[in-house]
């Protein structure tokens, strides 16, 4: 079964300001763009079972064809630089979207 | 001057990140009408906006400014710096202006030299708070006025509009304290009559230099070219390029929504923009649109201290060790508690960051059950005081080091320490206490600008 990295350029997370953290998949051309877009597996579900994260915590995914980009963001778990914070630039929390499988 | 076309040279992704000077001067050689660089982020964390002290190293930010003036002064054409010294508090504008100045001397440079400040009173934020013009952004908090109180420093993201005022008093250096990233690189466009919402978008590219080109690097130059249609974006270095996906995909970097990417006085919206490419390495913006909103919003951020800390590294290699991690953990915490009533009565924190494991994902990490050879620990303790901070984390990492659990067939010690001395004072630790937005009657006046002459010392 192949998965989101056989198929993505670039899976990568950040900070989009301290309290969120947003991921970006980017896609070789439209035909792979449009083929995962419309597979539709990357979605409010299944991205909170990928990060054990409340359904209302997964604040947008969004599907950006000038980039050929999906762009997923949820709520950061502690506000960056927090007590107990392990990721304060967050470019490190996206490992979970490389075996996510594709249809 | 033509007033078709204006050319924004944006040298590096923040200043200090360097560049090949072979980029900057092909840069210089396309008659640029102004140089820009941002400075700053909120990205490396609270502990710099609250400590008043810069990210970036005074040496690496002295010999890009350096280049940035001289070329600036020689050719008449201004040097604008957003964000000075990364965080952009009163600490870190002073800071950059010092080396400023210090390079205006050693370089026998004269010329106008205005310093925005961007701080914003507590008195300011609290009369703000109590009249209902502040608001929470995505996913953030509501704000307290006790937050607002504890914090070092608080400064806002500044417009366009402030550099605008002290570009028209004839300004040639502009330092400003912290800006939205693309205020530097659109203020002389828009001063010049150009769109707002195309110069804020080429902005909002440029600040990031060569990072939305392919290959990316925050250590390199770029250059926008901004008609009345649209833009053009270019990397300076031949071995980069800018794409159609390249450009496009950084409009999507570190924003929740690419489509539309609010800021001062409005936001951007991006639903008809277009990305062409012009040939291999060029690519052409079209179709952005600016909505302003009713009210000016600007971004405050601000950090207070929380205590301080010391960590302690090691690492351990016994599988019995490994596997009855949590329980020995679970053990050193509760003779930590039992020893020192300040982390019973939650004056002080102990952590244990467990690399091999969870240590960079936590509670969002999926892979729970991992088999590791090997981990790494950072013993990690916070409290009022340093002093309190090096104690509870010296009594964890001894107690730890010697504890004892069911199996253990290694009892000369459970961990191995790269160090001596094992434990590092951390010093001062902040937290982000305000990243909220505020109504403003008038970004220009709220934001005053100090103008020097700086002359050649006889």
């Amino acid at each position: 079964m192949k998965t989101l990295k056989d198929v993505a350029t670039v899976i990568r997370s950040k900070n989009a300001g301290p309290y969120e953290l947003t991921f970006d998949v980017l896609f070789p051309d439209i035909t792979t763009y449009e083929r995962v877009v419309e597979s539709g597996v990357v979605n409010a579900q299944s991205v909170s079972q990928l990060y054990g994260i409340p359904l209302e915590d997964v604040k947008g995914i969004i599907h950006f064809a000038p980039a050929l980009a999906i762009k997923v963001t949820i709520k950061r778990p502690r506000v960056s630089g927090n007590l107990g914070e392990s990721d304060v630039y967050g470019a490190q929390q996206h490992a979970p979207f490389l075996t996510l499988a594709i249809n | 001057m033509s007033t078709d076309v204006i050319r924004v040279l944006s040298p590096t992704a923040i200043l200090g990140y360097g560049f090949p000077v072979a980029s900057f001067e092909d840069g210089l050689s396309r008659n640029p009408d102004v140089i820009a660089v941002d400075a700053g982020s909120t990205d490396p964390g609270p502990y710099y906006l609250g400590a008043g002290v810069s990210f970036t190293d005074r040496q690496a930010v002295k010999r890009d400014l350096e280049y940035l003036l001289i070329a600036g002064r020689s050719r008449k054409i201004p040097v604008l710096i957003g964000s000075a010294g990364g965080a952009g508090a009163r600490p870190h504008l002073d800071w950059c202006v010092d080396i400023v100045k210090e390079i205006f001397e050693e370089q026998k440079l004269s010329g106008r030299l205005a310093i925005i400040p961007s701080d914003i009173s507590a008195e300011v934020v609290l009369e703000a708070l109590e009249e209902q013009r502040i608001d929470r952004v995505p996913s953030g908090p509501e704000l307290f006025s006790e937050a607002v109180e504890a914090s070092t420093f608080i400064v806002a993201q500044i417009g366009e509009e402030p550099i605008m005022a002290a570009l028209e008093k004839g300004a040639d250096v502009v330092i400003c304290g912290r800006s939205y990233d693309p205020s530097v690189f659109a203020a002389l466009p828009i001063l010049r009559g150009f769109s707002r919402a195309l110069a804020l978008h080429m902005g909002k590219i440029l600040e990031c230099a060569a990072i939305a080109a392919i290959p990316g690097s925050g250590s390199d130059c770029m250059l926008g070219t901004l008609d009345h249609d649209g833009f053009v974006l270019e990397a300076l270095n031949p071995e980069r390029a800018c794409t159609v996906t390249s450009v496009a995909a950084h409009t999507l970097y570190e924003k929740s929504d690419p489509r539309l990417l609010p800021g001062p006085g409005g936001a951007l919206d991006l639903t008809d923009c277009r990305f062409e490419a012009l040939d291999d390495r060029r690519v052409r913006v079209t179709g952005t649109r600016f909505v302003p909103t009713q009210d000016y919003f600007i971004k405050l951020e601000g950090a207070r201290p929380i205590g301080y800390r010391t960590v302690s590294i090691a690492g351990a290699r016994s599988p019995d060790f490994i596997e009855a991690l949590d329980n020995i953990l679970d053990g050193v915490r509760q003779q930590v508690r039992n020893n020192f009533p300040e982390v019973q009565e939650d004056d002080a924190t102990l952590l244990f960051h467990v690399y091999g494991r969870n240590g960079v994902m936590q509670a969002l990490e999926p892979e729970t059950k991992v088999n590791p050879h090997e981990i790494g620990l950072v013993i990690e303790a916070v409290a009022k005081t340093q002093a309190s901070a090096n104690t509870i984390c010296s009594f964890a990492r001894s107690s730890l080091l010697h504890f004892g659990y069911p199996g253990r067939l290694s009892t000369a010690g459970n961990l191995a320490f790269p160090y001596s001395p094992s434990d590092f004072q951390a010093g001062a630790v902040f937290q982000f206490s305000i990243y909220h937005l505020m109504v403003i009657a008038d970004p220009v006046s709220r934001f005053p600008f100090e103008l020097l002459d700086l002359e050649v010392a006889s």
